[in-house]
């Protein structure tokens, strides 16, 4: 089940870990990415604050956190390489995962048709 | 995610507009038009390709303009405008171009521009301008204000801009006008291309040989349709062009230049014929002759971050003990180099090529160097 912010972040919801990622629309956005940066594996996210930054050949861009939850896992994949966030966003180009510090604040994000809505 | 553009309501368009849509250009607000930052392929792909073959741009939000002396002689334009600017407008021969700026009192730089002397004797009296789109409506104001009253001054906004840029660019254009092989880096002449009127000068904005052609507005698809026509030619947009130009270290107003940067600390020195070195007579001469005798308080510099990450306009530069020493004014991702690259300002005593610094990115100090410009060398055609 995918789950969408207003910000062009998804998160894919197992249990109480949500994987997250930027989104097809965001990535046609920034075009070819060049760098990328991730939060650190323990870190603490506050939903709305910086987590990571997705870069272009024209512009730094930061990724906000979703919810509030504990970094558990990153991509370094990504790191790496960050064309595979470009060509694949919602699958090898997912970003980070945290442990959601209240699993109900997940009825506050967007389901696919309200996203979809708002990204026309 | 956040930096998304909000589009302001009253965006103008060139007349090729229709044609960046149909191109499937992704479109952004640039000095009030809206203007094709890159096309379907992005922005490395359309970088390589001018580096490889050659790039068609659309700069028409540019403003070309012209100065005219009532009495058609060049010398009394030539000396009208450098009453503005510190090149030599004196001795530029029939179809010949130069790169200057426009002064204020204080040296520092209102807008920087090319300037032509049109080939033909029938045009003596003529220089062609073109001014920065961000810049050309107060270079306007600037200009009308400072100009003696026997010259008139008039933007050609009737005109529009394309750039043909990248190794095979002379090629191609060979194939629809047959003088293209003989015309000199910075010279200009007048002809006609499938057809349509022009205006060519062989320069650009990318480091790499071209050509920047005006046409009437009405003209600019049929142009555009007749230089896309070749395999070698691939639209690109605003992004490749900003990369273009700083790997080539080339200046942008608005970042390396604006109202308080001379163009001694910017390092145009070069563009400052020793004539009026001596002669001086031009806006700001006290500080700028000061700067080229006892250096500038700060230098235009290369600056190659160590790792991965980018630094961007308005980074932090400091010494490897701590003190701030500059700031950068450019910084991206060079696509030729597949790492970051920028441009900013430092302390000359900082200013060698490897001297080690620090980038505040982030809030994180980031290893970077002093290097020299361009990171790109230049492939002008010198004949």
């Amino acid at each position: 089940m995918l789950k969408y912010t207003e910000e062009h972040e998804w998160l894919k919801i197992e249990g109480d870990v949500a994987t997250v990622g930027i989104t097809p629309y965001a990535t046609v956005q920034l075009g070819d990415l060049v760098f990328i940066e991730l939060p650190k594996v323990g870190s603490k996210l506050k939903k709305g604050a910086p987590a990571a930054v997705v870069e272009s050949v024209k512009v730094a861009s930061d990724v906000f956190a979703p919810l509030d939850g504990d970094v558990v896992e990153v991509n370094k994949h990504v790191v790496s390489d960050p064309t595979v966030v470009t060509n694949d966003p919602l699958g090898g180009g997912w970003l980070y995962k945290i442990k959601l510090a209240n699993v109900a604040d997940i009825g506050t994000l967007l389901d696919a048709a309200a996203y979809a809505e708002r990204t026309g | 995610m956040s930096g998304r553009d909000d589009l302001p309501t009253e965006l103008r368009q060139t007349p090729l507009h229709f044609r960046h849509l149909s191109l499937g250009a992704r479109m952004v607000p640039f000095a009030g038009y809206d203007m094709p930052v890159q096309y379907e392929k992005g922005i490395i792909d359309e970088h390589l390709w001018t580096r490889a073959r050659a790039g068609l741009f659309d700069i028409s939000h540019m403003g070309p303009a012209a100065l005219k002396a009532d009495d058609g002689r060049h010398e009394t334009v030539a000396r009208a405008l450098e009453a503005l600017v510190p090149a030599d407008i004196t001795g530029l021969k029939r179809g010949q171009q130069r790169y200057t700026q426009l002064l204020n009192e204080n040296g520092g730089i209102v807008d920087d521009l090319m300037v032509t002397r049109p080939l033909s004797s029938e045009e003596d009296g003529t220089l062609l301008l073109v001014l920065n789109a961000s810049r050309k409506d107060i270079d306007g104001v600037h200009i009308k204000r400072y100009l003696a009253s026997h010259v008139r001054f008039k933007p050609l906004s009737d005109l529009a801009l394309i750039a043909l840029q990248g190794p095979e660019a002379a090629h191609v254009l060979k194939s629809v006008w047959p003088h293209a092989a003989e015309l000199k880096f910075m010279h200009a002449v007048r002809g006609e291309i499938g057809g349509y009127p022009c205006h060519i000068c062989r320069s650009g904005y990318t480091g790499e040989d071209g050509f920047e052609i005006s046409v009437e507005a009405q003209n600019a698809a049929g142009l555009w349709d007749t230089l896309m026509k070749f395999e070698a030619v691939r639209p690109c947009g605003l992004g490749a062009r900003d990369s273009l130009r700083l790997e080539a270290g080339l200046c942008l107003y608005g970042h390396e230049l604006d109202e308080q940067t001379s163009p001694i600390e910017a390092g145009l020195v070069w563009s400052i014929q020793k004539g009026r070195r001596h002669t001086a007579g031009f806006p700001g001469a006290e500080r700028i002759l000061r700067e080229v005798s006892e250096g500038p308080p700060r230098i235009r510099v290369g600056i190659m971050p160590a790792g991965r990450a980018p630094a961007r306009d308005g980074t932090a530069i400091l010494s490897n003990d701590g003190n701030e020493i500059g700031i950068i004014t450019s910084g991206g991702y060079s696509p030729s180099l597949k790492r970051p690259v920028a441009m900013g300002y430092v302390d000359p005593s900082h200013s060698g090529p490897g001297t080690p610094v620090k980038l505040i990115v982030r809030g994180s100090s980031l290893d970077a160097s002093i290097v020299p410009l361009p990171f790109v060398p230049h492939a002008y055609f010198r004949g």
